[in-house]
């Protein structure tokens, strides 16, 4: 398997609570990896390691390592802004910034000065909003406070303003489930047509959208990941008897 | 049902075949006066507040029948032995002193609530937060003698040479005030003593910003500062010009301290290191001397008057405001 993130002996802990025991996983390049569990078995806690969201909370602490292409991105040196970069996320719900709808697309460019002059800013703006299925509904009104749109149009800004700091990765922390089912149904959508060009970590706990996301799944309970493995084996075949259990919707 | 259909019964013919007692028993009764009571304690401050001014109203009417109040408020003469009550150099002292305050109080409060909101750890703001607000409760006579002791000679010895020196062809950086006692240091301890208050209400209105926003941010790779100039204070501002007005309106009225460093001279200033003679001192030193004088009286309660409401206007809009923003968080 062609790893693209790497994570060996983590341990997380909010303050002496600990929350993610000794993961050791591999997430393969360019597919999805759909992260599920019940909830409080850490999903969530272990997907913000992947962009060091994290640190955010006050009292965590973290051992082991995390690599992305080999490179650890704990290690002290590291900018992590650069590490945010390349490793975007999609909230839970939407968090449009309080900017109209291009200035949101344009945010991280800007930030992070990605191209020279307007136009090729505002080229770059309709590109990703194209990807992100939103350019047609909004091209009329581009310069209207993003929080005009709707919730579901709000989450599609929100993957815009994600992709066009040109990431590698994209995280998705439950990215639906403030959606209503045509709006989840848009971006799982997006996602999957994505998924050629990133490699894309969703956490979710329903799991019907994890079967029709998931190219590769890991299972987890009580902080520790349980089972990993290619979507098929695990759904159809799963080694473990807690995998199987969740699976036929003992919890 | 109707009420009076219900008949007189016996405590004990009530109870009767019934589980629940009927509902007005003294206890029940007891419970409705206590309601209305707080009620009408309640009242009281505001009705207060609104007697207050209806009396000062009042006792100023006899000079609006002299003179216009237009002339009053303009006039620059306050020459009360020759029936000459101009106003001007009183609330345009009111407002370089407060101006002067909270110019200087701004930056570093907001700093600060920055500080306290975005980058301190728990730990850390459970220890400044109440150190701050310590800040609140020093007595004002404390930071007048402070002022004194500690701020009046500095001015005088150091910054308003300074400012004479290099700046000197600003017109408001002109020093012609031998002493000390002057606006900036007024403003200087204005400064100080509402400091706690804005940067407490700013580092609420900054508190209100959802972690979710600034996350979004974060997400792309902003540094925090970033975050901060890009997102926070934009989306903050109007909470935190609301803050900054409520404390201003703490600096119009503050009394004691100014008075204490402000110089006391009825004129009209042009210079942070000019004397200034803000309304509340004006009343403060005079009410009750020299009463026999026509009209003094009236002149006097008139600035109270005009204090008053140049106060509670900019502490309505402001509180307004903060209330829109900060919702049920203000209380």
């Amino acid at each position: 398997m062609d790893a693209h993130i790497q994570i060996k002996n983590l341990n997380a802990y909010y303050d002496d609570i600990q929350a993610l025991k000794d993961v050791n996983i591999e997430l393969p390049r360019k597919q999805i990896t759909v992260i599920m569990g019940p909830s409080g078995c850490g999903k969530t806690t272990l997907l913000k390691t992947f962009n060091r969201f994290l640190e955010l909370t006050d009292k965590t602490s973290i051992t082991g390592e995390v690599l992305i292409d080999g490179q650890n991105i704990y290690e002290r040196d590291i900018d992590v802004t650069e590490v945010r970069k390349r490793v975007g996320l999609l909230a839970q719900r939407p968090f449009p910034l309080p900017m109209s709808i291009y200035e949101n697309v344009a945010y991280g460019m800007h930030i992070h000065r990605m191209k020279n002059n307007r136009n090729e800013y505002r080229k770059a703006v309709r590109h990703y909003l194209e990807v992100a299925g939103l350019y047609d509904e909004v091209k009329t009104r581009l310069t209207n406070p993003a929080t005009s749109l709707s919730i579901g149009q709000q989450q599609r800004l929100c993957l815009a303003r994600g992709l066009a700091v040109e990431p590698e990765i994209i995280l998705g922390d439950e990215p639906t489930s403030a959606l209503d089912p045509v709006s989840s149904q848009h971006i799982e959508g997006r996602l999957l047509g994505l998924k050629e060009q990133y490699t894309i970590v969703i956490v979710t706990h329903t799991l019907r959208q994890a079967k029709r996301l998931a190219d590769y799944v890991i299972y987890m309970y009580m902080g520790e990941v349980v089972e990993s493995g290619p979507a098929k084996e695990v759904f159809n075949n799963p080694k473990q008897e807690r995998t199987r259990a969740y699976l036929e919707g003992q919890f | 049902m109707d009420r009076q259909a219900i008949p007189v019964l016996t405590e004990s013919q009530k109870m009767e075949g019934r589980k629940f007692r009927p509902s007005l028993t003294s206890r029940r009764k007891q419970d409705q006066t206590a309601g209305r009571v707080l009620f009408a304690v309640t009242l009281l401050p505001i009705a207060l507040v609104t007697l207050i001014t209806i009396g000062l109203a009042a006792r100023f009417w006899p000079i609006l029948k002299v003179y216009s109040f237009w002339d009053l408020v303009s006039g620059t003469v306050w020459k009360p032995q020759d029936g000459l009550f101009g106003f001007w150099p009183f609330i345009s002292g009111t407002f370089w002193v407060t101006i002067v305050g909270a110019g200087l109080a701004i930056p570093p409060c907001i700093l600060t609530a920055l500080y306290l909101s975005e980058y301190a750890r728990q730990s850390t703001r459970a220890i400044m937060k109440p150190l701050l607000d310590l800040l609140a409760a020093i007595p004002s006579v404390v930071y007048g003698v402070w002022g004194v002791i500690a701020i009046v000679p500095l001015v005088e010895k150091n910054i308003a040479p300074f400012f004479e020196k290099y700046l000197g062809f600003v017109p408001i950086f002109v020093s012609k005030n031998p002493t000390g006692y002057s606006i900036l240091s007024g403003g200087i301890v204005l400064a100080v003593m509402i400091a706690p208050f804005i940067i407490a209400v700013t580092y609420e209105v900054l508190m209100t910003v959802s972690e979710g926003l600034r996350q979004a941010s974060l997400a792309v790779g902003a540094t925090q500062w970033q975050t901060i100039r890009s997102i926070i204070l934009k989306q903050t501002m109007p909470g935190i010009i609301a803050a900054v007005v409520l404390g201003a309106t703490r600096a119009l009225g503050e009394t004691m301290a100014v008075l204490m460093v402000v110089g006391n001279v009825p004129q009209v200033p042009r210079s942070i290191f000019d004397t200034a003679y803000p309304l509340p001192a004006l009343i403060a030193n005079n009410y009750g001397e020299m009463m026999s004088i026509p009209l003094y009286d009236a002149a006097l309660l008139g600035a109270a008057f005009i204090l008053l409401v140049i106060i509670l206007i900019f502490n309505i809009a402001s509180t307004l405001v903060l209330q829109r923003m900060l919702g049920k968080r203000w209380v």
